[in-house]
């Protein structure tokens, strides 16, 4: 199934997801970015798990912790730090920063900070798809906290009851902000809720990048073929705070952080591929080297481009009406 | 006033239509025309919706394009906005305007600001309809009019239509509009006949319209309240005074011009509405008035609107919170200072 070079470049994407987010990071305790990095460290096998799945012509909706899906999509890095450093030349212009954007050219359908809200937008692109008779897929990435939103609910009955080309990959980071798991539902598995909603819902290993490449895989082909909707719900760890200011411990155990970082995503592929041959220790020293200069450019790049003019455009809320 | 409407449309075939039966001759027409137009809601398909504006369309145009939806105001929304990032125009109904508080995340939060926030990627050409007006037996939930509230969030396009022609022509620009529009339908209007054209008609949203002429004191209104608007200025013919009606149509784009132009003339001016009278609709285009025309005014510009309190069940204490003729007759007379 999955050939040395395609896990090689699922392996370099997930380093450079992990060398954005360093960045982010870095610009965060230098004040230089404006609002908070949402860091993606240690859940980098989702994205790129779930992205390295889909065509291009599939779409993604994402939310406040999204550069990793995007990077994993085919976003711009240069207009993506651009935007979380509030520079006109962003995704958004400036308007949005990094929980506020949306571009198809890459299959982006939009991101926002109300946690669980794009999940039907996902639903509806879907739904889209399936009236036209077009083949895309759409993913809805969302949070184990968000999945305790009414309308996370609402679109989820919808997808079952209409088979909806629709896959939904929760990712399980075992807290809403500092609120656990444990101590938000009742059960022990998320994925226990689609059986409800009228479709499968899978557990996976969500930092191991080959099983949540494979299980979306298979759900895509499925929704293709009129299966409709499948819920992953990938196990993962958020390594850092839920967002700048936050420590990540006092609701979490300095051994737990430790225990999960061990899991690293990045590292257990890295390992595999040295141990089958397909990779030295070397080479993943060079392609590291080469992502972490490609993402300090970028970031040198954007932190020289010109803020938005100082103006309050009226025009920038509609778009222009074009018909007759 | 029908007259008046007559004057404004085009030369097309002219037949008399319901206001109900004008929403869907747009509907069915932009359906017809444009595949990617489809109708979402509760009730819309077998029963044909709730008050009837969708009757015959799934026969019509399949069960694909004409859904009926489970009970969830906010995913029907969501799913909207979705399928028309997606490439589709989908027409939302929600029963009525009390319930759209239930979606008001996916309207105010996320669909208001995607053209916004995405820089210009992405516009989002939904068309969400929803019934206002309170009456006797609504009650608190079910006979709201809180379009009021809706010119509060930037990035909402809002129409109020007050005629069969009207609807028909700014449904169909909604439906063609690349941003989110909410389609307010008044209750008291629905079975209203008046004179609908034939074929391509559109009303520009934006735009208001002058109902009826003069000189003494201009009454801006929109929706249901029109009727009582040009009830209360033929009392005020018979005595002497000429009202001028705006029928603002669109609450955004507000035409303010039409506004100001109108009350630059006649000096005088009232907001009549059929929302809550605290920071709503009237309160916007009094302070508009003022800021404008202070110098011009003869007088305050008087808001008769909506007493703030729920909308209740009985018919006397509807009539008791809800604008009616007599007081703005008597709003009018104290204006004009008789």
């Amino acid at each position: 199934m999955l050939d040395a070079m395609k896990r090689k470049e699922m392996l370099r994407t997930m380093v450079k997801v992990r060398a954005f987010e360093e960045k982010l990071n870095e610009l965060y305790q230098k004040k230089v970015m404006f609002g908070n990095p949402h860091s993606y460290r240690g859940q980098e096998a989702v994205a790129v798990g779930v992205c390295s799945a889909l065509e291009p012509s599939d779409l993604i909706a994402s939310y406040h912790r999204g550069t990793g899906h995007l990077i994993a999509k085919g976003a711009d890095l240069y207009l993506l730090m651009c935007e979380v450093l509030g520079r006109a030349d962003g995704y958004s212009r400036g308007r949005g920063g990094k929980m506020h954007m949306g571009d198809l050219s890459f299959g982006f359908l939009g991101n926002t900070g109300t946690v669980g809200a794009t999940l039907p937008v996902a639903t509806g692109a879907a739904l889209a798809a399936q009236i036209r008779g077009s083949k895309e897929v759409a993913v809805s990435f969302v949070g184990d906290g968000a999945m305790n939103q009414g309308v996370v609910h609402e679109a989820m009955n919808f997808a079952g009851l209409w088979k909806l080309p629709v896959i939904y990959v929760c990712e399980n980071n075992l807290y809403a902000m500092t609120v656990s798991l444990e101590r938000s539902v009742a059960i022990k598995h998320l994925a226990d809720r689609a059986q409800a909603y009228g479709f499968e819902g899978k557990v996976v290993d969500g930092n191991d990048v080959e099983l949540v490449y494979e299980e979306t895989r298979k759900a895509a082909e499925k929704a293709r073929a009129g299966g409709g909707a499948t819920f992953l719900e990938c196990i993962t760890y958020r390594w850092d705070g839920h967002f700048g200011g936050d420590p990540g411990v006092g609701y979490r155990t300095k051994e737990e952080i430790e225990e999960w970082k061990q899991r690293c995503p990045i590292k257990k592929l890295k390992e595999k591929l040295i141990r089958e041959d397909h990779l030295t220790e070397e080479q993943f020293e060079q392609m590291s080297v080469a992502v972490y200069a490609e993402i300090d450019a970028v970031a040198s790049k954007a932190q020289a481009a010109p803020l938005p003019p100082k103006e309050a455009d009226l025009n920038s809320v509609f778009a222009e009406v074009t018909h007759g | 006033m029908a007259k008046a409407m007559e004057s404004q449309a085009p030369q097309a075939q002219m037949r008399e239509m319901r206001l109900q039966e004008a929403l869907r001759e747009a509907l069915r027409y932009e359906m017809a025309r444009d595949k990617r137009v489809f109708v979402l809601g509760e009730d819309v398909a077998l029963f044909g919706g709730a008050y009837g504006v969708t009757r015959g369309l799934m026969q019509e145009f399949g069960a694909d394009r004409v859904r009926d939806t489970p009970i969830s105001e906010a995913a029907i929304v969501g799913l909207a906005i979705g399928a028309a990032i997606n490439g589709m125009r989908p027409v939302v109904e929600i029963q009525f305007c009390d319930l759209l508080p239930l979606a008001m995340d996916q309207l105010t939060t996320l669909a208001a600001r995607y053209y916004y926030q995405t820089g210009g990627r992405i516009s989002v050409p939904i068309v969400v309809r929803s019934k206002f007006g309170t009456r006797p037996g609504g009650g608190p939930s079910h006979s709201s009019c809180n379009h009021g509230a809706f010119i509060h969030f930037p990035g909402l396009k809002i129409i109020v239509p007050a005629t069969p022609a009207d609807a028909k022509g700014l449904l169909l620009s909604a439906i063609r509009d690349p941003n989110p529009v909410l389609c307010f339908e008044s209750h008291h209007l629905y079975g209203v006949k008046g004179d609908v054209p034939e074929g391509d008609y559109t009303v520009p949203i934006g735009v208001a319209a002058v109902r009826r002429e003069g000189k003494d004191l201009t009454i801006i209104t929109c929706g249901g309240m029109v009727l009582k608007a040009d009830e209360a200025a033929a009392t005020l013919k018979e005595k002497g005074i000429d009202v001028e009606i705006i029928d603002l149509r669109s609450l955004v784009p507000l035409d303010r011009e039409a506004i100001l132009k109108s009350v630059a003339k006649t000096r005088r001016a009232m907001v009549l509405d059929e929302g809550w009278v605290v920071g709503g609709l009237s309160s916007e285009i009094a302070a508009l008035i003022q800021e404008n025309l202070f110098s011009d005014l003869k007088g305050p510009v008087i808001r008769v609107a909506a007493q703030p309190l729920p909308p209740p069940h009985s018919p006397t204490l509807v009539e008791a919170i809800v604008p009616n003729v007599e007081q703005v007759v008597a709003a009018a007379l104290r204006l004009v200072g008789v």
